[in-house]
């Protein structure tokens, strides 16, 4: 057999193994340079309540930390899961309800922040209180500026921080019950033993 | 009960291509007549079942069955009617029933319209037609069902993506299809001619009209999708080396080099072997295409839903296809014999030229699509390819492409006398020279790349003009694929120098406009006047009403407007355009911007020529159905010694 008629087999061969080993990898997982560092301190209005909300309030403490919004369609999907693990895990949920006013709410004329304030609580509590409330609390950060600080690339991404303060973990895109059993949870587990 | 009935039909057809997909080709193997002969009837019947199939799929949706988990996720009460019908390859299970419909109706065409091929080699290409879609179907039954129902029945449905309701995504995705299925016909022939051995002048002639088809189908296909993107993204762009975009020109690319070179293997007997791996080749991209499409191992912006399940099974089928075939290519392709003896100048390495050009370009794109997955793969890290490499590298191989194009339609074959082609193409040559040097003054500054991008148009252009006036003087009938090709290639031209002038000359403007501003590129003005409320069927925009003036006079009023679709919180943008003969005036609708006065973000763009760039892929089109059409093709029954005989002939 005349060797050279064997080469585009090889070169199919060699695509096949490229391709076989990118299924196993997720292109939408980005390497955060976040992990490992201290998570960012802010001080942002609660939904319920007048007292702001810091990541130092948590100091000590393992905790979750999940961007959303009620425009968002992969919360949606998320939302169920994230209601279930609040309910059976120990560790507090922080929400982060990201630029929960968008530009299309002001079609008729720019809002005063204060407006833009009440409306995102009402519309966010409204939807909790159909939904199921994952959060031991939720902060409105609308205008993004937190969200920059955390590099929020879309949402809804979650974050593990530790007793220290240091962001253990990130995730861009829901929460898969796969997610939680196989990463998250062990993930916790030696958080809290440390 | 119509779900089901649709399953139903979906598994026996799945149950008659298996037949299809052997018995046929055992019959071949024993020489029993009987077992060849079922492949046609096999052929209909399992075309009349997917179709079936794909009819209770749309009347599942056009009847808002919200039981059936595939329409409830991707159609809505509110949507209007075609939508509806569209929305049934608006997701992934759909549009894989309508790749399989595809699949069965060419295998369908290819039965009926063979009385001229020899039995055995009829029961072969259906045969391995069936194969495929054996692939296909069980794709869909174990991972892709569109029949699912689901448990409590919502009251309403998700509604289809707001990106997606549009007309040209309607007939964008069949279009493509069209095209990359049709390419699993001249590989289907490619497959039987090495089971047979048979690679001869008869196989390039029977797969050519089919090739050619399908080709025309793929160009058709990814000129929508570009169109679409143009007008309903709203960043003006229409080219974005997007990896689904490239999914659909590496194909196009190879699919092109097959059709020249299966001229060359028809007429002259010649790069039987390479013309054999350039139709697994366009077929191996198409399921390649699939694959990244599908698998979600890239993500692009046309990501649909993605599930690893379905990407390790059409992996496997890619593994099974292709590495058979090239085995099989591995085995039988060294016996095949030489054709004839080719000059260094002749039309042949005209040809040869643009096969190897076209497959390198072909190469660099599959490279710049897989390389952000290679590099993953070897652990070094997280990169992107993006449009500066592609164009890099890719407008360098078109350069000579284009250049050869022409000396390559008028050379003689075996032979060709350089001076002779050098004394017929020297006054078109010095006038593409001319224009290429004067034009861009006419339409602003003059640069290199701009007058190299005039002088390849217009030299194929004129290449192809000229070639056509000193054919229509000499007597005799002039065929279908005289004019196909030169239409295609003057297609070519015009969307070369649409291309130019649209990167040479366009202008984009990105402004803050209150009620009442105006905004230059001359010779337009730009003014906002008007900004209003609109409610369509299933959405409220925000209507903007542009006044274009034109020496203080208005020549037009462009209405851009911002969607918000009830079912999704993305807003939508859907731009205005004024096309004329040589430009589109092109504003889009951003969003709102806090100030006192009320203002918005808006795109403001002079794009010069694009409308060339449909033209030329409409003669692209309709130049390749023109070819296909050939009434040399349809001559009745070809006997052997009659194409031996013409093979002959044209050695001399």
């Amino acid at each position: 057999m005349n060797k050279k008629f064997l080469i585009p087999l090889a070169l199919f061969a060699a695509l096949v193994v490229f391709l076989a080993v990118g299924l196993t990898r997720d292109p939408r997982e980005i390497p955060s340079p976040l992990v490992g560092k201290p998570a960012p301190e802010f001080s942002l209005p609660v939904l319920v309540g007048d007292k702001p909300f810091s990541p130092s309030d948590l100091k000590g403490k393992v905790w979750m930390f999940n961007v959303w919004a009620t425009w968002c369609v992969a919360c949606r999907e998320e939302h169920p899961l994230l209601v279930d693990f609040a309910k059976s895990s120990r560790i507090p949920v922080v929400g982060l309800s990201y630029k929960e006013i968008q530009p299309q709410d002001m079609a008729n004329g720019p809002l005063k922040d204060a407006e833009k304030l009440q409306m995102a609580r009402e519309r966010s509590l409204r939807f909790l209180q159909r939904q199921g409330d994952p959060y031991s609390l939720s902060v409105l950060d609308l205008d993004g500026r937190v969200g920059i600080d955390y590099g929020v690339y879309g949402v809804p991404e979650t974050y593990l921080i530790d007793k220290q303060g240091i962001i253990r973990y990130k995730r861009v895109g829901p929460l898969t019950p796969q997610i939680l059993i196989d990463t998250v949870l062990p993930l916790i587990q030696t958080l809290e033993a440390s | 009960m119509i779900p089901e009935l649709g399953q139903f039909a979906l598994i026996l057809a799945t149950v008659l291509s298996v037949l299809l997909g052997v018995l046929p080709l055992w019959g071949t193997l024993n020489r029993n007549t009987v077992w060849q002969s079922m492949a046609r009837p096999a052929a209909f019947l399992q075309f009349a079942l997917v179709l079936l199939s794909f009819a209770c799929l749309a009347a599942s949706f056009l009847s808002n069955d919200f039981s059936v988990k595939y329409v409830a996720e991707h159609s809505n009460r509110l949507l209007p009617s075609a939508y509806q019908f569209a929305a049934v390859w608006g997701g992934h299970e759909g549009s894989l029933l309508l790749w399989v419909l595809m699949l069965t109706g060419w295998t369908a065409a290819v039965a009926l319209f063979s009385q001229s091929l020899p039995l055995n080699m009829v029961a072969r290409v259906l045969g391995v037609l069936g194969l495929v879609s054996v692939g296909f179907m069980a794709f869909i039954l174990i991972t892709s069902n569109p029949f699912d129902r689901l448990f409590p029945i919502p009251a309403d449905g998700r509604d289809l993506n707001p990106l997606l309701q549009d007309p040209g995504l309607v007939i964008h995705p069949p279009m493509l299809y069209m095209g990359y299925v049709g390419m699993s016909v001249a590989f289907a022939f490619a497959i039987a001619a090495l089971i047979s051995g048979r690679l001869d002048a008869a196989w390039a002639r029977w797969s050519r009209p089919w090739t050619v088809i399908a080709w025309s189908f793929l160009t058709f296909g990814i000129g929508l999708g570009s169109w679409w993107a143009y007008y309903e993204l709203g960043w003006g762009g229409w080219w974005f080396w997007d990896p689904v975009e490239n999914a659909s020109l590496m194909p196009w690319l190879v699919g092109t080099a097959l059709i020249h070179s299966l001229m060359v293997t028809e007429k002259r007997g010649s790069f039987k072997a390479w013309t054999v791996l350039l139709a697994i080749a366009a077929f191996s991209l198409s399921l390649l295409g699939t694959f990244l499409v599908r698998s979600g191992v890239l993500t692009s912006v046309h990501a649909f839903a993605t599930d690893p399940a379905r990407g390790v099974f059409i992996l496997c089928f890619l593994a099974v296809v292709i590495g058979a075939s090239l085995t099989l290519f591995a085995w039988r392709a060294p016996a095949v014999t030489l054709g004839g003896s080719m000059g260094l100048v002749s039309r042949e390495s005209f040809l040869l030229l643009n096969s190897v050009l076209l497959v390198v370009a072909t190469g660099a794109v599959l490279l710049g699509t897989l390389y952000p997955l290679i590099i993953d793969a070897l652990n070094l890290g997280k990169l992107s390819v993006g449009p500066p490499y592609f164009n890099l590298v890719f407008a360098p191989l078109m350069v000579p492409l284009l250049f050869v194009l022409v000396p390559g339609t008028v050379s003689h074959w075996r032979e060709a006398r350089l001076n002779d082609m050098f004394m017929q193409l020297r006054w078109i040559g010095l006038a593409a020279l001319l224009l290429a040097i004067g034009l861009p003054f006419v339409f602003g500054e003059w640069s290199a790349g701009t007058a190299l991008g005039v002088f390849l148009g217009m030299w194929v252009a004129l290449g192809s003009l000229q070639h056509v006036f000193e054919r229509i003087r000499k007597p005799g009938r002039i065929g279908g694929s005289f004019w196909g090709m030169h239409l295609a290639h003057f297609g070519m031209a015009v969307l070369v120098l649409g291309i130019t002038g649209v990167k040479s000359f366009e202008v984009e403007r990105d402004v803050r406009m209150s009620l009442g501003d105006t905004v230059s590129i001359a010779p337009y003005t730009f003014r906002l006047v008007d900004m209003v409320d609109v409610n369509g069927p299933n959405y409220k925009a925000m209507q903007a009403h542009v006044e274009v003036l034109k020496n203080d006079k208005v020549v037009e009023v462009l209405y851009p407007e911002k969607r918000r679709y009830f079912s999704s919180a993305m807003p939508m943008t859907e731009a205005a355009i004024d096309s004329g003969f040589l430009r589109d005036l092109y504003v889009s609708l951003g969003d709102p911007i806090a100030g006192d006065t009320p203002s918005w973000s808006m795109r403001v763009y002079y794009k010069p020529f694009v409308p060339w760039l449909w033209a030329g892929v409409l003669m692209m089109v309709f130049g390749g159905i023109l070819a296909a059409l050939d009434r040399r093709y349809r001559r009745a029954a070809v006997s052997p010694l009659q194409t031996a005989g013409e093979a002959l002939s044209s050695t001399t």
